[in-house]
């Protein structure tokens, strides 16, 4: 998918995620702040990285603020923050396809 | 990736507990309390501008999250939104075990989500019929059609009343004795036993008045009720002792099966148990009452 404007999801409570998402410059680039940063930053980095992947996102600026969310959360509101910024987040979301 | 038994359209439902969809926090660990089911709600709970958000989010937590025996149950969005396809897409996919119809006023409206279930299993490769429906009644003309929305398909396993919205529509606030509701619970109760399935009442949502809480849960169970809605954990305790069996209905129950066992064998079809008198009549009670009481930890045996 290509990201056409900036869009976020999610919240700053704890067990929950922000994710914020803009057009990139042919790249992932990804900033990312978590109160759990030592213990799970790289699992936490994949998982956003490889819902990405899934929904062939290749260029993107992603700033994600984690407050120990799962990795569920996490995806679900990487996710969110993709169909927002294509407009397309309300209605034929591929569940179980690109989304699983 | 949890795979979800087969949902069971007539188990135990004393406590249904609502759960904000949107909210990681409390969907994760919702099957902890003990409620026998869980209401993952898109509707109310769920801003507007939220909507498209609390789907992944229900997703994913129906995918990932293991809720063990309780049953998880979606409430959707209204027939008059724009949201409520997509929440049935959502579900089905997810594999939630049932849905409720918020607002339903008819047949119909049963019959077009039902419509949109079947196409969604067909859709995700899901067996069709698998996915169960109940329908919420919120205002006066959804009483009026009980019986018509209770039998309006082999999905539906119970109807609830809201009583938030029924009691606006009423021109009414709730009242300490419950009649300010009481000849729509009993409209809906005679409606769904009419159409053989379970009825539950609505939420209490004061939760400093325990009192009137309570009081509102024995009237509940007296007037049949298969269970109630809960919006706070701690509300599930009570439930569950008011709509467990008494010792004394459990010895009743085994004693009555255990003679129409030997009974029937002999041929005989009416018979007396401590000087009363038993038919076949009495036996779905009694079975009800020992699969009640194995569900409440308080009986284990072979008769049911």
């Amino acid at each position: 998918m290509e990201i056409k404007k900036p869009a976020a999801a999610g919240t700053l409570e704890s067990s929950d995620a922000q994710v914020m998402i803009e057009p990139g410059d042919g790249k992932i680039e990804l900033s990312l702040q978590s109160s759990v940063m030592n213990q799970y930053g790289h699992q936490i980095k994949a998982t956003i990285l490889e819902t990405l992947e899934r929904l062939d996102v290749t260029s993107a600026k992603l700033t994600v603020v984690d407050k120990g969310a799962l990795d569920c959360t996490l995806k679900a509101r990487v996710e969110c923050a993709v169909f927002r910024s294509c407009d397309a987040s309300e209605s034929n979301i591929p569940w179980g396809g690109a989304v699983r | 990736m949890i795979p979800r038994p087969r949902p069971e359209r007539f188990r135990l439902r004393r406590t249904m507990m609502f759960m904000n969809a949107q909210k990681p926090g409390l969907i994760k660990d919702a099957y902890i309390y003990g409620c026998d089911s869980i209401m993952l709600d898109l509707e109310d709970a769920v801003a507007e501008n939220q909507k498209d958000a609390a789907r992944f989010s229900l997703y994913h937590a129906l995918k990932t999250v293991d809720y063990g025996d309780t049953e998880v149950i979606v409430r959707i969005n209204g027939l008059d939104t724009p949201h409520w396809q997509e929440d049935v897409r959502v579900c089905v996919a997810g594999g939630a075990d049932g849905i409720r119809i918020a607002k339903c006023e008819s047949a119909q409206d049963v019959k077009t989500v039902e419509a949109a279930v079947e196409a969604a299993e067909k859709e995700f490769g899901v067996e069709v019929g698998r996915t169960l429906l109940m329908a919420a009644l919120e205002s006066p003309k959804g009483i009026m059609n009980a019986y018509e929305i209770c039998a309006a398909s082999e999905r539906m396993f119970g109807v609830a009343i809201s009583g938030g919205d029924f009691r606006k529509c009423m021109q009414t606030t709730p009242q300490r004795d419950g009649v300010d509701m009481l000849v729509a619970r009993g409209q809906m109760l005679i409606a769904a036993r009419a159409a053989g399935i379970q009825c539950f009442d609505t939420v209490f949502t004061n939760l400093d008045d325990t009192e009137g809480f309570e009081a509102e849960v024995l009237q509940n169970k007296a007037m049949g009720f298969d269970g109630k809605s809960l919006i706070n954990p701690k509300q599930i305790r009570f439930v569950h002792q008011v709509f467990a069996p008494t010792e004394k209905e459990i010895m009743q129950a085994e004693k009555i099966l255990a003679a129409y066992r030997e009974q029937s064998a002999a041929g005989v079809g009416v018979f007396t148990v401590d000087g009363k008198m038993i038919d076949i009549a009495f036996i779905p009670g009694a079975e009800r009452t020992l699969k009640l009481a194995r569900a409440c930890g308080m009986w284990e045996g072979d008769l049911v």
